[in-house]
């Protein structure tokens, strides 16, 4: 945050959500936009590209771990003629500090044929109602469309991962034993005469065999999202816990609404989550919270 | 499948991924609609990813043949 207070020089509201971070420079400023999920309108993107051409006094941007696009070294004297361009064109500058920041999310189902949920749809709608909401610590969300993770919801405060439930008919199977070639689990094994066994013990609900399935023999049962919580890298990594194996996507919003009040109310101040978690009791967490997401 | 069944045979054994789908696919593009093509393809990775891109594509895979280490796929185009 600017060390000014000088209320004249920049306007202290506009820097209250965060979004400016300081530099090493001496009265210069990163300036982190919100781009929730990644996806850039390339319009945007152009616009973006000459108002920063125009305030960048080091001439470039830095693409964040979180998707972002951070304009650096903008004079602290040019905040709110920076602001108020950005605005032109409906860009908003992102947040730091302790509260939720925006979502990030894989490139998402419409044209990735791994997805499974539209991940770029829900970081869309969660940054929508729950942006910058404050807490005890910085809440990092994040959407993957499938089981591949590429938005590595285990790192995450709070991680939604899409998955899809297989079912099989006899019918329309024709035993071509495409499906357990497509399972890198072992989840689908041939027996003799090609009838596929389901372990489902073992299946990450990917989707592969009904992908793959020339009869739709294979089917989706449903889809939803796994819940993991409590994750984050840093100086002391922790690995999310599973919290909901199955929620349904209209539940999303709910579910991260209930998690921040119950963090807010059993977390301390520069505390994640996750050390809320081990403090407490990840039970504790989990009796509070999940029970009324839980599907079966 | 019988040999006059067949319309086209190509064969992708060496080929990699996606090399070997896209030569697929523009073989299926000189054939005429539901003319059978016999694709040769190695186990592992060619075998995950092939069919599936052909479905995607919306033709029919109808037959699966193991044939020694490598398998023959039917695609029926669409």
């Amino acid at each position: 945050m600017p060390e000014s207070t000088d209320g004249k020089r920049v306007n202290l509201k506009e820097l209250k959500s965060g979004g400016f971070i300081k530099q090493t420079q001496r009265d210069l400023f990163t300036v982190r936009l919100r781009v929730p999920g990644g996806r850039l309108d390339i319009d945007k993107m152009a616009k973006i590209a000459e108002v920063a051409k125009k305030y960048s006094r080091m001439g470039y941007c830095h693409l964040s771990f979180r998707q972002s696009v951070e304009i650096i070294g903008v004079h602290i004297d040019d905040f709110d003629a920076l602001v108020k361009e950005l605005a032109e064109f409906g860009q908003e500058v992102a947040s730091c500090g302790p509260r939720v920041r925006v979502p990030t999310a894989c490139g998402g189902c419409e044209y990735n044929p791994n997805g499974i949920m539209d991940a770029q749809k829900k970081a869309l709608e969660v940054d929508k109602d729950l942006f910058g909401t404050e807490c005890h610590h910085k809440f990092k969300i994040s959407f993957s469309g499938c089981p591949i993770d590429c938005a590595r919801t285990k790192g995450m405060d709070l991680g939604f991962q899409g998955v899809v439930t297989p079912q099989w008919e006899e019918d329309p199977c024709t035993k071509c034993t495409l499906c357990a070639k497509a399972c890198l689990e072992g989840a689908i094994v041939d027996d003799e005469d090609g009838t596929p066994i389901f372990y489902s013990e073992k299946c990450v609900q990917c989707g592969d065999c009904i992908k793959v399935c020339p009869t739709d023999a294979w089917t989706a049962k449903r889809k939803g999202w796994i819940v993991r919580a409590g994750g984050r890298h840093g100086r002391h990594p922790r690995e999310a816990d599973e919290i909901v194996k199955f929620l349904p996507d209209e539940k999303v919003t709910d579910f991260i609404s209930k998690t921040i009040e119950w963090y807010n109310k059993n977390g301390k101040r520069g505390e994640r989550i996750g050390k809320t978690f081990d403090r407490v009791g990840l039970k504790t967490f989990k009796d509070e919270v999940a029970p009324s997401f839980l599907t079966e | 499948m019988s040999e006059n069944e067949i319309d086209e045979k190509i064969d992708l054994r060496g080929v990699l991924c996606p090399i070997n789908f896209v030569k697929t696919k523009l073989k299926l593009e000189t054939m005429e609609s539901d003319q059978i093509l016999e694709v040769t393809l190695d186990d592992g990775e060619p075998m995950r990813n092939v069919p599936r891109s052909v479905k995607e594509d919306g033709h029919k895979i109808v037959k699966v043949e193991k044939s020694g280490d490598d398998f023959k796929i039917y695609i029926k185009k669409s």
